[in-house]
C-alpha cells in the first residue's frame, strides 16, 4: 500500500462535504417534521412531535395526497414493467444493426433531451385536438416512457456491449433453440441488469413531475400534489410529506439494491445452472 | 421471414418505435402546427399565421429570458463540471478498495432517485430569512443583518440547479475514468510527470466523452427546466421554460407553442454541436 498523499485528505475532505451537500437538506427536513405543534418552517424546533405525521394521515387535512399516492404507485409500477419489458426488446433489436436503426438510436436520444415540457405541452394538446380524455394511465403513462425508456435503452446497450457472445454459440451448438438460448442463456446473464432497469423505470416514474403537469388530467400523481402543497401550505406538514416520501424511495432503491446483490451472492454459490433449464 | 435481420431488428423495436412515435414525433409536430395556429381568450384556432413569432422575435421580453437562460446553463455547467469532476475523480483514482468505491458511489447516485422536488424543498429551512444560513452567520458576527439574496435569487435558483444535476456530471465522467488503462498513467509519472501534469496532460483528454456525456445532460436540463427557476426564484426569475409555461396557464397554446419551437430549436443546436465531439454509441 502506497502512502496516503496530501491530496487524498484534500480530496477526501472535499468528498465529504459533496455528501454533506447532497444529503443535508434532506436530513433537515427529516429532523423539522418532527417540529412541536407550535413550530415553524425553520429552526428552533419547537419541542417534538408526531404532530406533523399524524396530520398526514387524518382524513383530507391537506387534500387528496393518499389517492395520489396510490395514482403514482399505480403508474410507477406500469412504466416499471412497460420499461422493463420494451428496453429489453430494444436492447435485443439493436444487437444488430438494421436498416433505420441509426435514426432510431437517435430518436432515443432526442427522447432523453428533449425540454419535458415541450412533451407534456404536445401530448396535451394532441389529447385535446382528438378529444381524448386526459388522464395519468393513458397520457401520462405515455409521456412518462418518453423519459424512463431512454435510461432503459442505454442500459441495455451497455449491458449487450458486454455481452459474451460464446455463450449462446455454446446453447446453440448444444441443440438449443433461438428462444430457449434467450430464456435459459441470455436472461438470466442479463437478470441483474434488469433489476436496474425496473429500478430507473419505477423512480423515475414516482418522481416524475414536469412530463406529468399536463397529461394527468384531474386527478394529481403524488409529485404534482406535493407541488400544489408547496403554494398553499406554510407548515411543517409538507416536510413530513417529503420525508415520508423520501423513506419511501429509500425503501424501494434499498429493495432493489438488496435484490441485486442476493442475486449475486446466488450466482457465486451456485455457480452455473447447467441443466437445470431442461 | 425471421431469418430477415432487418425484419427481425424492427419487429423487436417495435414497442419502442411505436411509443416514440406516439409520445414524442406526434407531440413535436403538433407544437410545431400549433405555433402557427390563433388564439381567442377561450380557444385555439386552425390558421396560418407567423404572429406569433413576430411576437415572440419582437418582445424584449424574449431576448432577456433566452439571455437568462443561457446565463442560468453557462453557470450550472461550471460549476457541475468542476465538482462532478473533482468527485468522479477521486472516486476512480484515490479509492483502491472496490466494494468502498461502489459504496460511495452509489451514495452519490442514491438522490437521483428521490424527488426533486422535496429536495428543491429542502433547502427553504437553509436559506429564508430566519434560516440555518442567516442564523449561523449572524452567531459568528459575519453579518449583522439577514441577507435577502439567499433564497428566492438567482443565487438559490443555481444552487438548486448545482444540488440535482451534478450527478449528471460525476456518473459519465467517473465510467469513462475507471475504464482509462492505468498503464497509462504508470507511463506518464515514470516519464517523470507531476501529478499536475498527469492529470492535465492524460486523464484530463482522455475523460473528455464523460464530460461531453455530462454536459449534454446538464445543459439540456437546465435550458429546458421551468419548475426549479419557478420554485427557487418565488417566481420572480423567469427562464423559457417559465415563458412557456406561463403561457401554457393563460391557455394561449399557440404562443406556448412558438416559444416552445424556438426552445426546441436552439437546445438541439447545442446538443448538435456537443455531439460533433463525441460518439455516444461508443461510450456504452
Amino acid at each position: 500500500m502506497e502512502k496516503k498523499s496530501k491530496s487524498f485528505y484534500v480530496l477526501t475532505a472535499f468528498f465529504g462535504l459533496f455528501i454533506l451537500f447532497l444529503y443535508g437538506p434532506t436530513l433537515t427536513i427529516g429532523i423539522l417534521s418532527f417540529q412541536g405543534p407550535g413550530g415553524g418552517l425553520t429552526f428552533p424546533m419547537q419541542g417534538t412531535s408526531l404532530n406533523w405525521f399524524r396530520e398526514l394521515f387524518q382524513e383530507q387535512a391537506v387534500g387528496d395526497i393518499w389517492g395520489s399516492f396510490r395514482r403514482s404507485f399505480a403508474l410507477g409500477l406500469m412504466v416499471m414493467v412497460t420499461t422493463v419489458v420494451v428496453s429489453v426488446m430494444g436492447g435485443f433489436a439493436f444487437r444488430k444493426r438494421f436498416a433505420g436503426s441509426g435514426i432510431l438510436f437517435y430518436l432515443i436520444i432526442a427522447s432523453l433531451v428533449i425540454p419535458s415540457i415541450l412533451i407534456s405541452l404536445g401530448v396535451g394538446l394532441i389529447f385535446n385536438q382528438f378529444g381524448l380524455k386526459i388522464h395519468w394511465a393513458t397520457s401520462g403513462f405515455g409521456s412518462q416512457l418518453t423519459w424512463t425508456l431512454p435510461f432503459g435503452l442505454l442500459i441495455m446497450f451497455a449491458v449487450f456491449n458486454r455481452f459474451d457472445k460464446s455463450f449462446e454459440e455454446a446453447a446453440r451448438d448444444q441443440g438449443a433453440s433461438p428462444w430457449q438460448t434467450v430464456r435459459y442463456v441470455v436472461l438470466p446473464i442479463i437478470a441483474p441488469s434488469l433489476i436496474g432497469v425496473g429500478l430507473f423505470g419505477f423512480t423515475l416514474s414516482y418522481d416524475e413531475f414536469a412530463r406529468t403537469l399536463l397529461t394527468a388530467g384531474s386527478y394529481n400523481t403524488l409529485p404534482l400534489e406535493i407541488f400544489g402543497m408547496t403554494t398553499n401550505v406554510t407548515t411543517p406538514v409538507i416536510y413530513a410529506l417529503g420525508t415520508m416520501t423520501t423513506l419511501f424511495s429509500l425503501l424501494i432503491i434499498g429493495a432493489f439494491l438488496l435484490t441485486v446483490w442476493i442475486l449475486g451472492k446466488r450466482r457465486a454459490r451456485f455457480g452455473s445452472d447447467a441443466g437445470k433449464g431442461v | 421471414m425471421l431469418k430477415n435481420r432487418h425484419i427481425q431488428g424492427w419487429l423487436q423495436a417495435s414497442p419502442l418505435t411505436l411509443i416514440l412515435i406516439g409520445f414524442l414525433i406526434l407531440p413535436i409536430i403538433t407544437i410545431v402546427v400549433v405555433s402557427f395556429w390563433q388564439a381567442t381568450e377561450f380557444s385555439i384556432i386552425p390558421a396560418f399565421t407567423l404572429e406569433n413569432y413576430e411576437f415572440l422575435f419582437g418582445s424584449p421580453v424574449t431576448y432577456k429570458v433566452f439571455f437568462a437562460t443561457f446565463k442560468y446553463a453557462a453557470i450550472t455547467w461550471a460549476l457541475t463540471l468542476a465538482i462532478g469532476f473533482t468527485v468522479a475523480y477521486y472516486l476512480a483514482f484515490h479509492i483502491k478498495n472496490q466494494t468502498t468505491q461502489i459504496a460511495l458511489f452509489l451514495l452519490c447516485t442514491i438522490p437521483f432517485w428521490t424527488s426533486n422536488i422535496i429536495r428543491m424543498i429542502s433547502w427553504i429551512p437553509f436559506l429564508g430569512r430566519n434560516g440555518i444560513a442567516n442564523s449561523m452567520l449572524q452567531s459568528w458576527g459575519v453579518i449583522d443583518q439577514p441577507l435577502e439574496w439567499l433564497l428566492y435569487s438567482d443565487f438559490s435558483v443555481i444552487l438548486a440547479f448545482v444540488h440535482l444535476y451534478t450527478l449528471f456530471m460525476v456518473v459519465p465522467i467517473f465510467n469513462t475514468m475507471t475504464r482509462i488503462d492505468h498503464s497509462l498513467i504508470e507511463a506518464a509519472r515514470d516519464n517523470g510527470a507531476s501529478g499536475f501534469q498527469t492529470l492535465t496532460h492524460v486523464i484530463l483528454p482522455l475523460t473528455k466523452p464523460g464530460i461531453m456525456i455530462g454536459t449534454i445532460f446538464v445543459l439540456t436540463l437546465v435550458m429546458g427546466d421551468f419548475i426549479t427557476v419557478r420554485f427557487m426564484s418565488g417566481s420572480q426569475k423567469a427562464n423559457v421554460g417559465r415563458l412557456i409555461s406561463n403561457d401554457i396557464s393563460l391557455l394561449q397554446y399557440p404562443s406556448a407553442a412558438a416559444t416552445a419551437v424556438i426552445l426546441l430549436i436552439t437546445v438541439l443546436i447545442v446538443i448538435g454541436i456537443l455531439l460533433r465531439f463525441v460518439d455516444i454509441r461508443k461510450e456504452l
